[in-house]
């Protein structure tokens, strides 16, 4: 809409501002103790992941050192070593960049596809709308560990597929929030008048109906990427992820499960990072689902 | 009734085919071919490729695609790339331990869930409602197959109480049970809770306090009953992910399941065996999601009439 014209046509009408809603967003946000407490731990994360080489050096987490085998921690060593001597909080720093990248990437990309096909689906209805939800349904009848173990047994191991397996299983979920979301709105009347106005159809969709699945968008992504890294450590334990000597949280507790009787450090830690993370988001999620729900806003 | 279920079946059929479409549309993109995968990597290329004719790896999509269904329709899963055995024989070998294993741990989780779910909503913002959604929101983050890992730790390498592997006793199911039950009783612990919320606050159990009924009675015998319905059918979805879950549990636990027969089978590129798995996996999550709904029909006399109606 070009407010100018408007006003230009009409300059008798007081002036419209439009009023950001983040402020009092955040303000409600910092209200909730657990759900600042979770994005304080996603910052450190974060972080971490970014300046992991800053942190520690790359070739701590990789690099073998038969003399350091099964240490517990200690000073020089924070969280120990590995059955190969490879320092523990290395790989923890290092792993942070894979579990992160894959989650955050599976839920992107999941969400791109899966808001173009549920906007479709929504917005044009009938047939559409019929054969997308249908092949989505039957996506989500399929067990997703299994689905996943499917693809990864036809394509191979490896980050792209792992992330290839992750995104279409997220898929479906965010095509029926976009439906659901363009669904309420799509019989109203300011759509109606859109279509009058000869307003192209992808930008009555991005401009006026997406706008109502934000909040149930955000809730999801949050809580999809906690999901997403979890399952991606599942894929890696299995063997079918990302490889080693690569730092990744999943393949940590595979190596280290032949070990846990002499040295238990080298499972717990890897879980626990991984717990840690999975934890910040959902509590996170929590508080935006929250704050993002309009009969709680005052 | 019996209309709907038929209706029901029948809608089952193209859904099944559709499954079967896509694990057979994943599969065909291996790029491994099948004759070496059975004849062995030192094997001579034309008569792997011999097999491989034998076997209509060069048949168009549609061709092999049919011809894959018409052995399904006659209950043939194909044969085991390694062992030329029949994958419906392993399959039906290995399967009760999965039904059994996941079957016992859904039963558990709603035992665990339910109960800690009500107490919550009924003392809401108590000690008991702190707990109970902290356990929730712990078991939520937690990966289950660390959690058999620490169990392993605890109970089995520490404590020696439980044995570590198989399933040759009830001793060995309690720790794969309990771990796999955890998981899911934390969402149906939430979703619990929130249900009882919204049900509690309703008219009719206010009316039923004032007329003097006993708590036990309007929590139990009317609040709950309509609190279930969405839990039941949550109970019904995690279905399908303590599945995912026992897949990786089955390794932990070294258990002879389904679980470990799809993980072998990938690594060791046997197709027709990772396909069966792939196809009896996703259709006993179809028939659990099929008795999920009748079941609403027994609890909800409401559902029970929309059904009837058609």
């Amino acid at each position: 809409m070009n407010y100018a014209k408007i006003q230009e046509a009409f300059p008798q009408t007081t002036e419209y501002k439009k009023k950001s809603q983040l402020p009092e967003m955040w303000r409600r946000l910092k209200k909730n103790k657990t759900a600042m407490l979770g994005l304080a731990i996603i910052v450190i994360i974060l972080l971490a992941a970014i300046f992991a080489d800053l942190i520690v050096p790359y070739s701590l987490a990789v690099e073998q050192n038969p003399s350091a085998r099964l240490k517990g921690p200690s000073s020089e060593h924070w969280f120990g070593t590995d059955a190969y001597g490879r320092d523990i909080f290395a790989r923890i720093i290092h792993g942070a960049r894979f579990s992160l990248l894959t989650g955050i990437a599976a839920v992107v990309v999941g969400f791109i596809l899966g808001g173009v096909l549920g906007a479709a689906a929504g917005y044009y209805g009938g047939i559409a709308d019929s054969v997308i939800m249908r092949i989505l349904d039957t996506i989500m009848c399929i067990p997703f560990l299994v689905l996943a173990l499917a693809i990864v047994a036809a394509l191979g191991t490896g980050l792209v597929n792992v992330l290839l397996a992750l995104m279409l299983s997220s898929v479906p979920t965010y095509a029926r929030i976009v439906r659901s979301a363009i669904l309420t709105v799509v019989d109203q009347d300011f759509i109606e008048a859109a279509r009058a106005c000869g307003t192209p159809n992808s930008v009555i969709i991005f401009k006026h109906v997406m706008p109502n699945a934000i909040g149930p968008i955000i809730v999801q992504t949050t809580m999809s990427v906690g999901m997403m890294i979890k399952d991606a450590a599942a894929m890696s334990f299995l063997g079918m992820g990302i490889q080693p000597p690569s730092p990744e949280w999943g393949a940590m507790l595979s190596e280290g499960k032949s070990y846990m009787m002499y040295a238990a450090h080298i499972v717990v830690i890897p879980g626990l990072a991984i717990a840690v993370t999975a934890l910040a988001l959902n509590l996170m999620g929590d508080g935006l689902r929250d704050v993002l729900d309009p009969r709680l806003k005052d | 009734m019996s209309k709907y279920i038929i209706k029901r079946l029948l809608i089952m059929i193209p859904t099944l085919m559709l499954i079967t479409m896509i694990v057979f549309g994943i599969m065909c993109l291996t790029p491994s071919s099948p004759g070496r995968v059975i004849l062995g990597e030192k094997a001579d290329q034309a008569a792997v490729d011999e097999l491989n004719q034998r076997l209509g790896v060069n048949d168009p999509f549609l061709i092999r695609y049919f011809n894959y269904l018409k052995g399904i329709l006659k209950g043939d899963l194909g044969n085991s790339y390694r062992s030329n055995r029949p994958v419906r024989d392993d399959i039906l070998l290995r399967l009760p331990n999965t039904l059994i294993l996941t079957t016992a741990a859904i039963g558990l989780a709603l035992l665990i869930g339910i109960p800690i779910g009500v107490l919550s909503a009924v003392k809401q913002y108590s000690v008991y409602d702190m707990l109970g959604t902290t356990f929730a929101m712990f078991m939520a983050s937690v990966p289950t197959f660390w959690l058999s890992l620490m169990a392993i730790v605890l109970f089995s390498l520490k404590l020696k109480w439980l044995p570590s592997n198989g399933l040759d006793s009830f001793r060995h199911f309690i720790l794969p049970t309990v771990t796999l039950a955890l998981g899911a009783a934390a969402s149906l612990v939430r979703l619990t809770r929130t249900t009882m919320l919204e049900t509690i606050r309703q008219d009719y159990i206010r009316t039923a306090y004032s007329k003097g009924q006993s708590p036990g009675i309007i929590i139990f015998r009317h609040a709950l009953n309509n609190a279930l319905l969405p839990v039941i059918t949550s109970a019904g979805m995690q279905f399908g992910g303590i599945m995912g879950s026992a897949v990786v549990l089955e390794q932990v636990f070294a258990i002879n399941g389904i679980g470990t027969m799809i993980t072998e089978a990938i690594r060791m590129k046997d197709i027709p065996q990772a396909m069966g798995c792939s196809l009896v996996l996703s259709f006993l999550f179809m028939v659990i999601m099929l008795a999920v709904d009748l079941l609403y029909a027994f609890i909800d006399p409401r559902v029970k009439a929309r059904y009837v109606k058609g």
